[in-house]
């Protein structure tokens, strides 16, 4: 399990080496999210309609090492944009990757940038 | 500047000041109190605490320092002797002479000493100051010395008297209370109650002389006992007057103002004397030719004084209210209303239990509506409810006997809590402090806690009879604001479900951002997002499919996610009745995508461990062979179980499977609070645990029962019964009211059953509305029911159809990969998910 959870860590924009084209904007849903696939990487993009932004970050939550996050409901704790697992509704800043309402260690996050229509997320590798 | 002269700096002197001086143009004002007493106005109605504490300072009202803050002249240890009206000037024993425009007199009144022989002999004393008290110790304990088991008796068995006899019990004196009447406090309480009263005094060492008539005083020189009649004599070292009052109206006598026949300063609705600029408030004044020795008829009177010198039109209630409840001696004892109510204007109702020293009394009019007043001794808990429930003419349950021996047989008392008082209820009559006031200061935050609501509003800063319900309020409004941050839905949404509801339903709001930019802030989250889907859904029977963004984790892919991310699917069954082409149908879906099948609780089949990505095509085959969705993974209706009935059963006596079908049918994807299961047996043998669910229907001889709010789980409940004997589409009818309003009000996962238990009046109330129409909403009710069964559709066979909506179950948007993190582990013939590592 360890391995898995290995794969994820945080990538600042200032890191990125790739950008990774994923999918059309047209693919995501508005408020939603899904889950791309780079290499053996499983990341999930949000596109956070209502605050105008899109955000990235492992689909592996942390809690019970389950590929699920892209499947789990936005929102935000104060102005924080957050994502809610949809098992037990764990939540993790889509920021800074950080357990909101608990001390599971934080989610790894990746930038993500729009550039004509397409969605394209940074790595560092 | 005009001048007011303040005669007397008692509890309603004092009062006055405090009043006069919070009011807007009180600054035009100049106060001058006087008082007698060396020390500035104190708490005469707990005086009786002096002898726990002997601390004078504790019982001031206000410490010298607040008269000279608030530039009030106070100018104790003077009496003021005359009143000149014609010049509108005052002089004082000192001899000095002051000029008013105002005169308030509020000089009290002393005690009643009776005209007895030897009423002057050293030993006999009065109970009214503190300095009475004073002496009264001193000589308690100079008696005590020289004869160790001295006997004191109170002359006096009313309120005050029975207060003076706990404190020369806790003088440490053998106590006797001599009363002429033939029961204890005569005013308040009726024969029964005074002789439960007796009774308990005297078990813990208290003697009562009832019916006697003091002749005189015996002694020479001091006190050594009391005569009553011939032969009839009472040996005491030390005597407490306590046989009433007389108003303090010789000032008045010395100007010529009305007085009353028997004593008393006459005073109009406006507390002014026959001349209008001279006040008289509280126990000097004769008021609808009453002398009122409440506290708090004096502070009304001080409240309508300062607002008619200021040029307000208050009047003085023109009923007072003269309840009282008083701890004595350990022993609550209370009196409100009428306590003694003549047979023509209603009935009592009466519990008496001498072992426990309990009376109970309660007066109701003749049609049985309204509380007309009562007495407790014994337990005064309930006391402030009656009260309030007498003052605000409230309405009192069908057997008003509840009231005083508490609703039997569901073990909650008969009357709410005070939160259930309208806001216009006068919680603390000393202070005139209302319900509405008490709990505005929580609401608005200016108050966190009992003692910042006593400061603020000055409720039961007085007598402090109010206090227990003051508390309640506080901590009840506190916690309704606690639980607001629960209540309320969450930080985007500051509405409960129910209200939230109603906003959307006014509003006509459809979409979730819609509703954010309507009454919410911020973004929404896990918590609100699924409770707007779901209202929409009892709205306007969207399905999930709408905005799946905002659905639950398991509504958003119509299918329960499980263990590892995967998800199981229920096809619906009604009723568990299902023909062998389709259970060959569900054993080829689950044998083709590797299904691990089990039977459910709830009479049909679940396929665990699909992948997101074959869920489409899963429902495709099972939507071709007959099925629909199953609703397993949603708040919403999941199924009727039933018996197998007269169809086949021999005791059956009634088609149970048909009408379980018919219901399941009607109710299926209906979208509630939380989930609903239903329940039909064919009789009440009861095979399909018909009372375990949300709704349950039993055949019995002559119709069908209903039953509602059960469930098992965590915390099995019973459901309870309904309605009794009725035919199908009655049993329907009830079912789509009891349903409706249900969905209407419930906290979101709220099951029927906690609905219940928190629906105010319990099932007899929700028998009203639901049988009986009592709101006159039934017809609503049914209509919107109507609305949502004919708008039902599949969602599945909707997502399926739509090559949009089938988008959203593959796993990856930009690969047609299935997650490859999946690992199943054998397990009896079947698979199971991989166990969770941590």
């Amino acid at each position: 399990m360890e391995s898995i959870l290995s794969k994820y860590i945080k990538v600042s924009p200032n890191e990125v080496k790739v950008w990774f084209k994923a999918a059309s904007v047209g693919d995501f849903h508005e408020n939603g999210g899904a889950c791309v696939k780079y290499r053996d990487k499983q990341i999930a993009v949000f596109n956070f309609k209502r605050k105008g932004q899109w955000f990235a970050c492992q689909n592996l939550c942390p809690h019970k090492m389950e590929m699920v996050l892209s499947r789990g409901m936005l929102g935000d704790e104060n102005g924080i944009p957050k994502i809610a697992c949809p098992m037990h509704k764990k939540t993790f800043s889509l920021e800074t990757g950080e357990n909101l309402n608990g001390d599971l260690d934080a989610i790894a996050t990746y930038p993500v940038k729009i550039e004509n229509d397409f969605v394209y997320i940074g790595f560092s590798e | 500047m005009k001048t007011i002269i303040v005669v007397g700096n008692g509890m309603v002197g004092y009062k006055f000041c405090e009043k006069f001086i919070s009011k807007k143009g009180s600054e035009n004002y100049k106060l001058i109190v006087f008082g007698e007493e060396p020390r500035p106005a104190y708490d005469r109605v707990h005086l009786s605490e002096f002898f726990e504490n002997e601390d004078a300072k504790a019982l001031e009202l206000a410490p010298v320092s607040w008269y000279v803050d608030n530039n009030i002249d106070l100018i104790t240890n003077e009496r003021v002797t005359d009143i000149h009206r014609s010049g509108k000037t005052i002089t004082t024993a000192k001899e000095r002479e002051f000029s008013y425009d105002y005169l308030v007199l509020a000089t009290g009144s002393v005690p009643f000493v009776p005209p007895i022989k030897g009423v002057e002999k050293e030993g006999v004393f009065v109970y009214r100051t503190i300095e009475d008290l004073e002496g009264m110790l001193a000589y308690a304990a100079k008696l005590k010395k020289t004869k160790p088991n001295a006997k004191a008796a109170v002359l006096g068995g009313g309120l005050l008297g029975l207060e003076a006899g706990k404190a020369v019990m806790d003088m440490g004196l053998e106590p006797h209370v001599v009363e002429f009447a033939p029961k204890l406090m005569p005013r308040q309480l009726d024969s029964r109650s005074s002789k439960v009263l007796q009774l308990k005094l005297e078990s813990i060492g208290i003697n009562i002389h009832l019916s006697k008539a003091t002749n005189q005083i015996l002694g020479n020189g001091t006190i050594t006992g009391m005569e009553f009649g011939e032969d009839d004599t009472l040996n005491v070292d030390m005597l407490v007057v306590s046989a009433g009052i007389r108003p303090r109206d010789e000032i008045a006598k010395t100007c010529d103002l009305e007085m009353g026949v028997r004593g008393g300063i006459v005073v109009n609705n406006k507390m002014q004397t026959s001349d209008e600029a001279i006040y008289a408030i509280g126990e000097v004044a004769l008021y609808n030719q009453m002398i009122y020795g409440l506290v708090a008829p004096g502070y009304e009177m001080a409240e309508v004084a300062a607002e008619h010198i200021l040029g307000k039109d208050t009047v003085m209630s023109s009923e007072i209210d003269m309840s009282t409840k008083l701890k004595l001696i350990g022993v609550d004892v209370a009196s409100f209303g009428e306590p003694f109510m003549p047979a023509a204007k209603g009935h009592s109702i009466l519990f008496e239990d001498k072992t426990k020293s309990l009376y109970k009394r309660i007066n109701v009019s003749h049609d049985g509506k309204k509380l007309l007043g009562g007495i407790l001794v014994g337990d005064a808990t309930d006391y402030n409810m009656l009260h309030q429930i007498y003052l605000n003419g409230m309405a009192i349950p069908e057997n008003p006997e509840d009231l005083i021996i508490g609703a039997r047989g569901e073990g909650g008392a008969s009357f709410g809590s005070a939160m259930d008082l309208p806001d216009t209820a006068q919680i603390c009559s000393c202070e005139n402090v209302t319900k509405g006031t008490i709990c505005g200061v929580i609401e608005n935050g200016s108050c966190e806690n009992f003692a910042e609501v006593a400061k603020c509003t000055k409720a039961s800063t007085s007598c402090g009879g109010c206090k227990p319900m003051v508390v309640d309020l506080v901590n009840e409004t506190l916690k309704s604001l606690g639980k607001e941050v629960k209540n309320s839905v969450c930080e985007h949404f500051d509405y409960t479900r129910q209200e939230l509801y109603g906003i959307i339903k006014v509003k006509r709001l459809t979409s979730f951002d819609e509703t954010l930019d309507a009454c919410g802030k911020g973004d929404g989250c896990e918590v609100c997002k699924p409770v707007v889907a779901a209202i929409f859904a009892s709205l306007y029977m969207d399905t999930a499919n709408k905005e799946d963004v905002i659905q639950d984790s398991n509504d958003k892919f119509l299918a329960n996610i499980q263990r590892n991310g995967t998800y199981s699917v229920v096809p619906r069954i009604p009723g568990g009745e299902i023909t062998p082409e389709k259970l060959i149908i569900i054993g080829e879906v689950g044998k083709k995508y590797n299904l691990y099948t089990k039977i459910t609780g709830g009479q049909r089949i679940d396929l665990f461990g699909a992948e997101l990505n074959d869920l489409p095509a899963i429902w495709k085959e099972l939507i071709d062979g007959g099925f629909e969705s199953g609703h397993a993974y949603g708040k919403a209706l999941r199924t009727v179980k039933s018996c197998v009935g007269s169809t086949w059963c021999r005791y059956g006596l009634d088609e149970s499977v048909s009408f379980a079908i018919e219901l399941e049918e009607r109710y299926k994807g209906l979208r509630s609070p939380h989930k609903l299961k239903g329940g039909v047996s064919g009789c009440i043998r009861e095979c399909a645990e018909a009372r375990g669910k949300d709704f349950g229907v039993i055949a019995v001889e002559g119709g069908w029962n209903l039953y509602v709010c059960g469930n098992g789980g965590a915390t099995p409940k019973h459901a309870l019964l309904l309605t009794e004997k009725v035919d199908n589409e009655t049993c329907i009818k009830y079912l789509d009211r009891f349903l409706m309003y249900y969905i209407r009000t419930a906290a979101p996962l709220m099951r029927t059953a906690a609905w219940l238990d928190k629906l105010e009046g319990g099932m007899e109330q929700l028998k009203k509305i639901v049988v009986k129409d009592s709101l006159n909403i039934a017809d609503e009710l049914e209509r919107e029911m109507q609305f949502l069964v004919d708008a039902y559709e599949c969602e599945w066979k909707q997502a399926i159809e739509n090559e949009n909506t089938k988008k959203r179950f593959n796993h990856f948007v930009n690969s047609d990969d299935r997650d490859d993190n999946l690992v199943f582990v054998p397990m009896r013939e079947q698979k199971m998910p991989e166990h969770w590592g941590n």
